[in-house]
């Protein structure tokens, strides 16, 4: 690790997101450690895209469904009574990785545009599979009345307990994907994102490995799709709208493609932008407009839209590439 | 059978409208080699436009042919503004982009038109019903949509087969290097096709809109559609897109219709009418997986790509 400020930045988020409930706790603003949980969870998950997606080389326009998979799997467990996460929380990983295998057997057979749009539609068959559940509440969606139990001294119901467990999945995540990534498996994957027809020569089979990875990246989305289940206590076919998916994609790019910490980067700089962005026009602009401003709070997105524009067209490694490009000295 | 009848207009019905999407789509994609997912909001603005206009004229085919015009220009704006920069990118910057640019358009017409949505009322008289067949009755504006839709698609395959345009169209297609070195303005052929892309997007947005309600979103759901038409005719090729469009209505609509009752006939009424839609939904989505895996390429694949 050199110390570069990037380095210095990752590792100031992470110290600040471990100390954030401590500054709850001080009295500061609850709602923080509720949107930051948000935040952790779409974290793990766009970690997970970033697998496939930076290293692999694999766009997928569908990855919220494996969120709804992983979601799905503790709600309809929750419902049908088996409350115990040492239950749901594998459930939702294998039921994630399951589908993860026939989507990306499917898939994997074509390239390009075709497999984004092919990630596309059969995460739309999925969406609509979980609108048909008309005993899980079909369009309408499903309350969970009770969050996943663990053993005694781990309550989930604890928002501050939830927090850190958030935290310390998404770090496990995130070394699971450095691991994966500098393995030979990794190499493989990463190789064949360069040149697939160089690695086949070289005797890999890399449609297995970019399987094998698939797998994999939507097995860890099943898991945030559990974690996320857990803290909205509901569950509704929305969690894997594409437009999910395409929230995904914004966060890995707005982070930086194939950065190790870029999804967490993305996903906390998209999610704070969100939340301050309507407060941020109120502010600056009630001394302009006067009440106006407050009018225009409510349309940001019309500045959000031309902003991601403006980041592929001017600042392709995203949040991650610029703070690289600041070196020491 | 005179419902199964019916059924196979209908279908056809949104196919052609499904092609006018895709054809843009299609084009764009085949040409400038550009993925573009803000289509669906030039439809959406196309049906905008004509309910504005219409109000405003107090004619429907009036409002019709401003909003088709004010459409082009918003395509075409639309292109020398941001899609041009985008040329030549890696596809994930164009699925980027262009979702950001659907945030913004849907953003926009929230701030123009106010989130209620608007209604395009059909107009006196196309608001009849045609007899078809002795005890047939079918709605005169359904049948409008079928024919204006036909013609537009005989239009455009007459301008890309038999004229300059379009044979500079397909040669750039074909090889766009070649054809900007043989001295085309290749930049203004691409504003061209974008802006013709957009008021093909526009005119089904504009004919769709008396039949469902204009409003913020609308655009999203039917993209998808037109994406899955384009994939499975293959990306670039207009007849793909043509038959792919047609089959795709045609499944979409009859499974919705006839599917209840033939699940009736293994499960509970009450649990096949609670999972036929469901199911109706996802056999496009099958059907265009089954495709892509025996067909990688889609079903006409453009060659030399």
């Amino acid at each position: 690790m050199s110390f570069t400020v990037r380095n210095f930045a990752v590792a100031g988020l992470v110290a600040m997101l471990a100390l954030l409930p401590l500054y709850v706790f001080a009295g500061g603003n609850p709602f923080l450690l509720t949107l930051f949980t948000r935040i952790l969870i779409l974290a793990i998950a766009a970690t997970s895209l970033n697998l496939i997606m930076g290293y692999g080389g694999m766009v997928s326009f569908g990855h919220a469904a494996f969120i709804g998979t992983g979601g799905y799997a503790v709600g309809i467990l929750a419902q049908e009574g088996i409350a115990s996460g040492f239950v749901q929380w594998p459930v939702a990983i294998a039921v994630s990785a399951l589908i993860a295998l026939v989507i990306g057997a499917l898939s994997l057979r074509t390239r390009g545009v075709y497999f984004i749009m092919i990630t596309l539609g059969l995460a739309q068959v999925l969406y609509y599979f979980a609108s048909g559940l008309d005993r899980y509440g079909g369009d309408d969606g499903l309350t969970i009345y009770k969050r996943s139990e663990f053993f005694r001294g781990l309550n989930l119901s604890s928002k501050t307990t939830f927090y850190y467990v958030c935290f310390v999945v998404l770090l496990l995540v995130i070394a699971l994907v450095w691991r994966l990534v500098n393995s030979r498996f990794g190499l493989v994957i990463q190789g064949s994102r360069s040149n697939d027809r160089r690695m086949q020569a070289l005797g890999f089979p890399t449609v297995r490995y970019r399987l094998v990875c698939f797998v994999i990246a939507g097995a860890i989305c099943g898991l945030a799709g559990a974690l996320l289940a857990n803290h909205t206590e509901f569950i509704s076919p929305a969690m894997m709208h594409w437009t999910r998916s395409g929230d995904l994609i914004v966060m890995v790019v707005l982070g930086g493609l194939g950065a190790l910490f870029g999804p967490l980067i993305g996903a906390v700089a998209l999610l704070v932008f969100e939340e301050s962005l309507p407060i941020l026009i109120k502010q600056i602009g009630t001394p302009l407009i006067g009440s106006a401003a407050a009018q225009a709070s409510e349309y940001w997105q019309i500045v959000l839209g031309p902003l991601l524009l403006l980041i592929v067209l001017f600042a392709r490694g995203g949040i991650d590439g610029l703070l690289k490009g600041v070196r020491r000295g | 059978m005179l419902l199964l009848i019916e059924q196979i207009l209908n279908g056809l019905q949104l196919g052609l409208l499904l092609f006018l999407l895709a054809a843009g789509l299609t084009l764009v994609f085949g040409i400038m080699d550009l993925v573009n997912l803000a289509h669906g909001s030039l439809y959406m603005i196309g049906a905008y436009f004509a309910a504005t206009f219409a109000a405003l004229t107090g004619s429907f085919v009036f409002g019709a042919l401003l909003a088709l015009g004010a459409t082009l220009l918003v395509g075409m704006a639309v292109e020398v503004i941001a899609m041009r920069r985008l040329y030549g990118r890696d596809h994930l910057d164009h699925v980027l982009a262009t979702f950001g640019l659907i945030l913004f358009f849907n953003e926009l017409v929230r701030l123009v038109w106010g989130p209620a949505g608007m209604n395009l009322a059909i107009p006196g008289w196309l608001n009849t019903s045609v007899q078809l067949l002795p005890g047939l009755q079918y709605p005169a504006y359904r049948l409008a949509i079928i024919v204006v839709a036909l013609a537009v698609a005989l239009f455009l395959y007459l301008v890309v087969m038999r004229t300059r345009i379009g044979m500079l169209i397909r040669a750039g297609a074909t090889n766009r290097e070649m054809v900007s070195a043989l001295g085309v303005n290749i930049k203004l052929l691409y504003t061209l096709v974008f802006g013709l892309g957009a008021a093909l997007a526009g005119l089904a947005g504009l004919m769709q809109a008396p039949i469902l309600t204009v409003q913020i979103g609308m655009g999203e759901n039917i993209l998808i559609l037109a994406f899955v038409v384009i994939i499975i005719g293959g990306i670039g090729s207009i007849r793909g897109a043509l038959i792919a469009a047609i089959l795709v209505g045609l499944i979409d609509t009859i499974g919705r219709s006839f599917l209840p009752d033939l699940l009736r006939l293994f499960l509970s009424s009450r649990g096949a009418s609670a999972i036929a839609p469901a199911i109706s939904s996802m056999l496009i989505y099958i059907l265009m997986a089954l495709v892509l895996v025996v067909r990688p390429r889609g079903l006409f694949p453009v060659s030399g790509r």
